[in-house]
């Protein structure tokens, strides 16, 4: 079978073989389910300093002190911890540092729990009132594609970006009632 | 925990950081907002300095990205009190890393300086020291007397793993001098002086 033939990779490890097509060296993160292949990935590679984080907003800090050092970074979330950064991200806009991240999407799609609402349904204006692009993924075959978007606008183009990953895409959460 | 009689005996702010400073002149130096920030600037600027002027609570963090980028650079972050305490939970996260070219350096006044002196956590009960020694960070150490700069200096110059350092200051106002305020020109300017492009 050639590479051609290989049947399409779930969206999520084609999400961890972008980051590396566009040099990611740390990935500071908060788990989410929709993270944990990237995660489990980060944490297996030898390249890669995988930091987690007890708090987001630590991470919008690491990812900047890893850009200081010329190296770039990606941080991951889930979209509750967009409401944990609101101040850090000022460093991003006051000091015009490139910055990714991935957000997994919470309290808008079959939400079984409704306190995931609130800041779920405020994160994309949240993110876009600190200064933040939001791209969002809302289909696995765009996934690659989008995060590759973001990453060039990111760290080539040198702006803030964060890319929102549908919770429609990621699948409703199994709470074992209807 | 600081006393009055501990006060008066403590180390001068500026002398210790001017000290430190002029002891470690190739690390990479971040510093909290407010006046670890007026502090480290009163020592000389250097284009190895990053001054914050916000972020609270993100000194750290900002060092520990660094230091993982930049193994072979002695990374100091120098803060207040206040300053770490909003980012309490970033000790926990070094801990888990442990880049052996970080050191964290607090200076304690036990009082928020910055905005009319009020009491902080680290005069009314918490131990920055125990802290961080149970977020397993490597190193330790509380320095009450000046004759211990050079033996820190000599720790931060050889890398020897992660360091949290609580520097017992006098809780004195100070002269605000005011390094640049303008981040873009900071960040490029540190990483110009790293070898890194603009973008």
């Amino acid at each position: 079978m050639t590479a051609a033939d290989a049947p399409p990779r779930d969206w999520r490890d084609q999400i961890y073989t972008v980051l590396k097509d566009y040099q990611i060296q740390q990935i500071a993160y908060v788990p989410d389910a929709g993270h944990s292949s990237v995660i489990r990935s980060a944490v297996a590679d030898p390249d890669i300093h995988d930091i987690v984080l007890t708090t987001e907003e630590e991470g919008v800090a690491i990812v900047c002190g890893a850009w200081l050092g010329g190296q770039r970074a990606a941080l991951l979330m889930q979209s509750s911890g967009v409401g944990n950064c609101v101040n850090m991200f000022s460093l991003l806009q006051s000091c015009r540092f490139p910055f990714f991240t991935l957000v997994t999407m919470r309290g808008e799609y079959a939400e079984f729990n409704h306190w995931q609402c609130p800041m779920g349904q405020a994160t994309q204006g949240a993110l876009a009132l600190m200064g933040i692009t939001v791209l969002r993924a809302s289909r696995p075959e765009d996934v690659a594609e989008i995060v590759s978007a973001g990453l060039e606008a990111a760290f080539v183009g040198g702006q803030r970006v964060a890319v929102l990953l549908s919770q429609s895409l990621i699948g409703r959460k199994q709470w074992g009632s209807k | 925990m600081m006393d009055q009689s501990e006060a008066a005996t403590a180390i001068d702010r500026r002398e210790f950081v001017a000290d430190l400073v002029a002891q470690c002149p190739k690390a990479l130096v971040i510093t909290g907002l407010g006046s670890p920030s007026y502090d480290v600037f009163a020592a000389g600027d250097r284009p190895r300095n990053f001054y914050l002027w916000g972020a609270m609570g993100g000194a750290a963090g900002v060092g520990l990205g660094l230091a993982l980028a930049q193994p072979e650079q002695s990374v100091v972050v120098i803060t207040g009190d206040g300053e770490q305490l909003m980012g309490l939970g970033c000790l926990a996260t070094i801990g888990v890393k442990n880049p052996k070219n970080l050191t964290i350096v607090v200076l304690d006044n036990g009082h928020f300086g910055e905005t009319g002196m009020q009491r902080s956590h680290t005069s009314l009960g918490t131990d920055l020291v125990a802290v961080a020694q149970n977020c397993s960070i490597q190193h330790t150490a509380l320095v009450r007397d000046m004759a211990d700069v050079p033996g820190l200096a000599e720790r931060i110059h050889a890398r020897r793993g992660t360091a949290l350092v609580q520097v017992i200051i006098k809780p004195d106002d100070v002269a605000r001098t005011l390094p640049p305020r303008d981040g873009v020109y900071l960040k490029n300017r540190l990483r110009h002086e790293l070898g890194f492009p603009v973008l």
